[in-house]
């Protein structure tokens, strides 16, 4: 999806995990800045740009390798509720 | 309302336990200056905030707070899932397991369980941001004192995340008391308590 840092990666949901991870923050660090500066045009500008980005791979990711969030997640395909199987996140490696 | 997120704010993969780094790291879980203190004060103070962007920087930093619970919270399992007997009697963690086994719970490193007296919720805005200005820089303090005892880089990158972020909420929190001196008496501030004795200075009616 897109190159941010030179890291190694063991699998491409590792990275797109990692991107999911810099992409959110961004739209995290802007939210703050935009509550106390709500009328930063600039600000808004970044914050639709990457809170866009943030959405379309969190997408990405629900469909390769099931959903981070309800909102993406999707039982029509594999007839299994993922939610529930996946990962935790405190369990490390790709989480 | 709030949606849960299957992922953490920022990676933590550790590898090796360490039942000693467990007991220090577990303070910014439920100690007096930890995350779940940071979250519990500003969600709670968000309520008697009489400005609108005010009670949203209050929201979203105490939101930002609990995936930061999140992550204290994944070190000190990551640190104690794998210890073996003679690790927890070596290391004097007896004292946590015979209570907790292995489980997460909110206490001091010194073994205090969490208290709602560890923060405030005054009904006076900026007496609360007052308050969380300080427990930034307190949370910012004993992230950099737990950063002199660790040196493994799968521990103290986290760790240095979260200080971080300390820094950035201590200046938004910053921004939101100017807006909210702003809005009153350059002469005395504290003529009154904007959100119990006056209605119109408030924007709500």
């Amino acid at each position: 999806m897109l190159q941010l840092m030179n890291t190694h990666f063991a699998s491409e949901q590792e990275k797109l995990l990692h991107d999911i991870g810099i992409l959110n923050f961004v739209t995290i660090e802007l939210s703050l800045y935009l509550d106390t500066h709500p009328a930063d045009r600039n600000a808004m500008e970044y914050f639709n740009h990457y809170n866009h980005m943030t959405k379309q791979a969190k997408k990405e990711y629900a469909e390769k390798f099931g959903p981070l969030t309800l909102e993406t997640a999707d039982t029509t395909d594999c007839g299994t509720w993922k939610w529930a199987t996946l990962p935790m996140p405190w369990e490390g490696g790709c989480a | 309302m709030w949606n849960y997120e299957r992922r953490l704010e920022y990676p933590v993969n550790i590898k090796e336990s360490n039942a000693n780094l467990a007991q220090v790291i577990i303070s910014q879980y439920g100690g007096p200056d930890g995350e779940m203190g940071a979250s519990m004060r500003y969600l709670s103070q968000r309520y008697s905030c009489p400005y609108r962007e005010v009670s949203g920087i209050l929201t979203d930093i105490g939101t930002e707070e609990l995936a930061h619970l999140e992550m204290v919270a994944t070190i000190v399992h990551q640190l104690t899932k794998d210890l073996s007997m003679e690790e927890i009697e070596a290391t004097g963690f007896s004292n946590y397991y015979v209570d907790h086994t292995v489980g997460v719970w909110p206490q001091a490193a010194g073994g205090v369980p969490f208290n709602a007296c560890e923060f405030q919720s005054k009904g006076d805005i900026i007496t609360d941001l007052m308050e969380d200005m300080a427990a930034e820089q307190k949370a910012r303090t004993t992230y950099d004192n737990i950063l002199r005892l660790i040196h493994e880089p799968d521990i103290c990158e986290p760790i240095k995340f979260l200080r971080m972020r300390e820094v950035v909420h201590f200046q938004r929190f910053g921004e939101a008391l100017r807006i909210v001196q702003d809005k009153l008496n350059e002469k005395n501030f504290y003529a009154f308590n904007p959100g119990f004795d006056c209605d119109e200075c408030s924007g709500k009616k």
